[in-house]
């Protein structure tokens, strides 16, 4: 919503701001503005002018010398090329020194264009005459400024008078935000009265005179309308014997200051009554409604209807419709109908001023793709009182600018007259949620100022109709310290029974693992939780997979952003890809999200959502160094029992030889592997990658932050190493799990400290060498207890096929 | 003999001062201390003597090989720490040299500044909880005293899953959750992902995080939400901060706000960051709707409560002067890096 300064002084005429105090104060009251725009900041020394001769160049054909009055002492003398002034024409000239806003081609240039003397072909030039483009304006917006050429003044023109001043550009355009919650600040006198109340100045409604001839409207026209619900108010007025013509000057000003394009003076009026009240207002060709009626009715599935910008429509029977006896003649507070479309000829108008409701319009103009000035009104839920202003303002003009004879009366259905709300003023509470000490007669003086007068009688607030914002004590109370001052309100905080801050286990354990990453070198990157569908043909992903079923968005940005992802691997691998592709080296991400799987398709309530803590590395490290990452975050995470680490094809994404799955007994939280060399060249990856994937809310289950002191081994430990000699097949966490489980208590620690298989032993065998110690937490081992426990060991092994090597 | 002890005496004693390193010193030692030594030699020729002269002798002996002893001691001392110096000096290294770095891996920014913000709240009592990130519409608007059709629900652009279901526009449904839990007093604080139908620019993305604060008690005041939300600033910010406070609507509070901080990077005077107005808009705030309260089972003669909402990116975007919000997830290392 824009709004120019001058025009609110039309209803606060004692409103005297400078710009910025202006739109301080307005935000702090509750308009919020957005920005401002001095509209002739970039002009200076600009001042209307009156050639009085002209002659021509001695040295260019193309040029002329024109002794130019400005209201000083001495005329200038300005040489200039346009090719459309005359003598004792006024035209706009920038003098020594000045400044202009745009430059010759009519683009307009930040901070303007300095205009200095000098000589033209050697002929001394004081300044330059201007068109409306260096003026800062458009032709758009001045219909009346030549095509080419310099802007030409009607005759009443002051010589010397400042331009800005002379064409209406000395104002301030401010540009609002205003909330979905006051549709009434979407007109001028919303503002307005906003602006009134907030700088303490008296607010002037504006005069609406009574017109109209002896006849009455209803013998023109009748409204029958259909679809209540969806039209509550429909008021329509004829004006006869129309004049199509430019509107005054004054308005077309007013137009173009908040950038609307002056057309002729049926299309102004509307527009600046819309402006004015916020009521979108139709003007329809009397001679084009068969039947002299109006209908007011749902279209039929699949009708086709063409707009007055040539389009055809399709509609549907959501849509409401302006018809006449026999066919549709426009869209109901979206646009009008090309077959009904006022033209040069148009001989009686019927003016339309109606209130539909705001999700219909809404939801149309939104099934149309249309979203024009009117629908954007229409779907905040405008006041039908409004409407009556709005019809009568507008007649009122078209009679003051002799448009037209308009008729007397007018046919109005409006079933359900709109009233206020009462609120009741509680002054107490109010104080009580504010935490302020405001008086009623206070209260009451803040509310009066935006007309929401207290009876005293009921001890209420009542409420105007054209604020559907205000139902309970909060908004009075709003009300109050928006007038009051919010910075006023003063400082405490809440006392009262304390509360346990903190965080849930989970996002300790997820703490814990971030900081794992982080040692190990890993950085936090975040993804999208939407892909395409395509991720799982680029993870090899089986046809038949759970994964593929997915929490599917009905209005995506797009395919590669429609399914809610199931797994974490392609963000991964995306972000290790971007980062290979521009050559950085050694890159390691981690990434904490969740994941979406559905509990059942079609998706009738929501998935679960798992949090996931995926690592992904590529350059220096290997599986094993990513496996040491996993264990030691799986410690710190405050899972203490034994890890099992279970090879695993069936991981379509990862190397089917270099994977695991990780258990903690038969419960599996994490699974590690290299990626599958065809997988990296899906993601356009020429080295090897390893990528873990560790399930947070199973780590939170088993996880367990009890610690408990065990004593430091008092006895000494005796060392043993076993060098064994065994098939390649055989797995190392099976061998440690036998040597364990045949050691029994006394075996502190096991550690293989080589692996080898090559020419000194038989093909198709490798070498294992462990090194073992042993302890006991109460006495001193003696040498047979660990030579019986050694032989255990090895007898053990020997059902397995594992020997000693010699 | 005494001349020799003399001699033998001062002869020890140039000897040990001559000795420039302490191998010499030692062969001193032997050769004057020592099994063959001259000392023990003139001891053995003690026998020699009368026994009237022996005690007198002896005791003369003893305070020679006293007196060379402290001197030998004092010089080892002087040539070890010599020594210590000199290969000290040799060690001397540049230690200007690069160091030799374990490789640390690095927060994201989002993270960095929500860390920041969750420490502040949970001093203050809050708890830190999360909610569906995929939500049921009922808690994302219903609840939220967005009826369905307000245009409110086309503004936040949702994505739907189905007519009920949809990706979470705000985090502010969390508050629903944590008040029909039914403990009161509440303090509480979500942050989250939420989901919009914005496409991907510099400034915008579908997917992006937001804090919401929830505090629910008795005589819970408009006040209160200014003097918490002012502190939070002052401690997010810098003590200097100084905050605004203007009227805005949302519709599940009511009276609305949105509060603004003095520029944390110019302190108010006007830059680019804060496009030259000196101040920053960081986050909506109110005083929580009746409607909402009321739809939650409490009762509002007795309770009232404040909510507070900001979205994360603006703050790290602003804090860390990131200019393109494109870069928060693409996650090339050499930006994470400066983190």
């Amino acid at each position: 919503m824009n709004t120019s300064l001058a025009w609110l002084k039309e209803y606060v005429p004692d409103l005297d701001v400078a710009a910025q105090e202006y739109v301080d104060a307005m935000t702090l009251s509750g308009t919020k503005v957005e920005g401002y725009e001095c509209i002739a900041e970039d002009l200076d020394k600009v001042v209307v002018g009156q050639i009085l001769k002209i002659e021509k160049h001695p040295d260019a054909d193309k040029l002329i010398i024109c002794q130019v009055d400005v209201g000083q002492n001495e005329s200038v003398q300005i040489v200039t090329g346009a090719p459309n002034v005359k003598e004792m024409d006024k035209v706009p000239v920038v003098l020594h020194g000045g400044r202009v806003a745009g430059n010759h081609d009519g683009e307009r240039v930040k901070g303007g264009v300095k205009i200095t003397r000098g000589k033209l072909r050697g002929v001394e030039s004081e300044g330059m005459m201007c068109s409306i483009e260096e003026l800062g304006s458009t032709r758009d917006m001045y219909p009346e400024a030549p095509e080419y050429g310099i802007y030409i003044f009607g005759e009443d023109a002051k010589v010397g008078e400042d331009v800005a001043k002379a064409l209406g550009l000395d104002d301030v355009v401010v540009e609002y935000e205003i909330t979905n919650n006051r549709v009434d600040c979407y007109a001028v006198i919303g503002i307005a009265r906003e602006a009134a109340a907030t700088f303490g100045k008296e607010f002037h409604y504006p005069e609406i005179k009574e017109t109209g001839n002896e006849e009455n409207a209803k013998d023109y026209i009748s409204v029958d309308v259909q679809n209540s619900e969806l039209c509550s108010r429909y008021i329509a007025r004829v004006v006869k014997n129309v004049k199509i013509g430019p509107s005054p000057l004054w308005m077309q000003r007013r137009l173009a200051s908040v950038g609307i394009r002056p057309i002729n003076n049926i299309v102004d009026i509307t527009n600046y009554v819309m402006e004015e009240f916020g009521q979108p207002m139709h003007a329809y060709d009397m001679s084009t409604i068969e039947g002299s009626k109006i209908i007011v009715r749902c279209a039929k599935s699949g009708e086709k209807f063409t707009t007055l910008d040539g389009q055809e429509r399709t509609l549907d029977e959501k849509t409401l419709m302006i018809c006449d006896a026999t066919k549709p003649i426009g869209i109901a507070g979206i646009m009008g109908g090309e077959n009904s479309m006022i033209t040069e000829d148009v001989k009686d108008v019927v003016f339309e001023a109606a209130c539909f409701d705001g999700t219909n319009i809404r939801l149309s103009s939104k099934k149309l793709g249309m979203r024009t000035d009117a629908s954007g009104k229409f779907e905040k839920g405008l006041d039908p009182n409004q409407a009556m202003l709005a019809i009568n303002r507008c007649c009122q003009f078209m009679e003051e600018f002799g448009a037209g004879e308009v008729v007397g009366g007018c046919v109005d259905v409006y079933p359900n007259v709109r009233t206020g709300n009462r609120v009741k003023l509680e002054p107490e509470k109010i104080n009580r949620l504010l935490g302020t000490e405001i008086s009623k007669e206070d209260m009451v003086a803040y509310l009066a100022k935006i007309d929401l007068e207290f009876d005293p009688a009921s001890d209420e607030i009542i409420v105007p109709s054209w604020r559907q914002d205000v139902h309970v004590m909060a908004d009075v109370a709003e009300e109050v310290i928006r007038f009051y001052g919010y910075d006023k309100v003063p400082t405490t905080l809440p006392y009262g029974r304390s509360t346990m801050g903190g965080k849930s286990k989970q996002m300790i354990v997820e703490e814990k693992a971030r900081r794992v990453a982080h040692y190990n070198g890993f950085s936090q990157a975040m993804f999208y939780s939407f892909e395409s569908p395509k991720v799982f043909d680029k993870l090899r992903i089986d046809e038949e997979s759970e994964l593929r079923k997915t929490v599917t968005i009905l209005n995506p940005l797009g395919e590669d952003f429609s399914i809610m992802r199931t797994v974490t691997l392609n963000g991964m691998l995306t972000s290790l890809s971007t980062n290979y592709n521009r050559r950085n080296k050694n890159v390691r991400l981690f990434e904490l999200g969740n994941v979406y799987l559905p509990k059942a398709l079609p998706v009738t309530e929501l998935p679960d959502e798992r949090m996931k803590m995926t690592l992904g590395m590529y350059g220096e490290g290997d599986f094993f160094e990513l496996k040491g990452v996993v264990e030691e975050m799986l410690s710190e995470c405050g899972i203490k029992e034994e890890l099992t680490f279970k090879p695993s094809d069936k991981i379509a994404y990862f190397h089917p030889g270099r994977c695991a799955e990780i258990f903690v007994g038969t419960t599996k939280v994490a699974e590690l592997g290299e990626v599958h060399p065809l997988v990296l060249t899906n993601y356009d990856f020429k080295e090897k990658a390893y990528v873990a994937v560790i399930d947070i809310p199973t780590v939170v289950s088993l996880s367990n932050y009890a610690y408990k002191y065990e004593g430091i081994a008092k006895y000494p430990a005796v060392n043993r190493d076993l060098s064994l000699l065994c098939a390649k097949e055989i797995l190392a966490g099976e061998i440690e799990n036998c040597i364990k489980e045949c050691a029994g208590s006394y075996l502190e620690e096991l550690n293989l400290f080589d692996v080898y298989e090559g020419a000194q032993i038989a093909e198709g065998y490798k070498s294992l060498a462990y090194s073992l110690t042993f302890r006991a937490k109460d006495k001193t081992l003696e040498e047979e207890e660990i030579t019986q426990t050694m032989d255990r060991i090895i007898k053990g092994l020997s059902k397995m096929n594992i020997e000693l090597r010699q | 003999m005494k001349e020799k002890l003399q001699q033998i005496r001062e002869n020890a004693m140039k000897q040990i001062l001559e000795s420039d390193g302490l191998a010499k010193l030692n062969d001193v030692r032997v050769n004057v201390l020592g099994k063959k030594g001259e000392l023990t030699q003139i001891m053995k020729n003690m026998k020699n003597l009368s026994a009237e002269e022996r005690p007198a002798f002896g005791q003369m002996v003893n305070e020679t090989r006293q007196a060379i002893e402290q001197l030998l001691e004092e010089t080892k001392k002087k040539l070890e720490s010599a020594e210590l110096e000199l290969q000290m000096k040799k060690e001397v290294i540049d230690v200007t040299l690069p160091s030799k770095k374990r490789k640390v891996g690095h927060a994201h920014p989002n993270t960095l500044a929500l860390d920041a913000v969750e420490d502040i709240f949970v001093g203050m009592g809050y708890e830190i909880m999360n909610g569906p990130e995929v939500e049921y519409d009922y808690y994302n608007f219903e609840a939220l005293n967005i009826p369905p059709n307000h245009p409110a629900k086309d503004e936040q652009d949702t994505f739907y899953i189905n007519d009920k279901i949809v990706l979470r526009t705000q985090t502010s449904p969390v508050q629903i959750h944590a008040m029909e839990q039914g403990k009161l007093p509440l303090r509480m604080l979500a942050p989250g992902r939420v989901f919009r139908s914005d496409e991907v620019d510099a400034t915008h993305s579908p997917c992006f995080h937001q804090i919401e604060g929830l505090v629910v008690d008795k005589n819970i005041t408009f006040s209160d939400l200014k003097g918490t939300l002012e502190e939070f600033a002052k401690k997010m910010f810098g003590e200097e901060t100084k905050v605004k406070f203007r009227p805005h609507h949302f519709p599940f509070t009511e009276p609305s706000a949105e509060m603004d901080v003095s520029c944390f990077k110019c302190g108010g005077k006007g830059c680019r960051f804060c496009k030259g107005s000196g101040w920053i808009e960081i986050l909506g705030c109110g005083m929580v709707h009746p409607n909402v309260l009321k739809q939650c089972k409490i009762d509002t003669e007795e309770y009232s409560g404040f909510a507070f909402g900001m979205g994360l990116e603006r703050i790290s975007l602003l804090k860390y002067e990131i200019d393109d919000m494109r870069l928060l997830y693409e996650n090339d290392d050499r930006f994470l890096k400066q983190f």
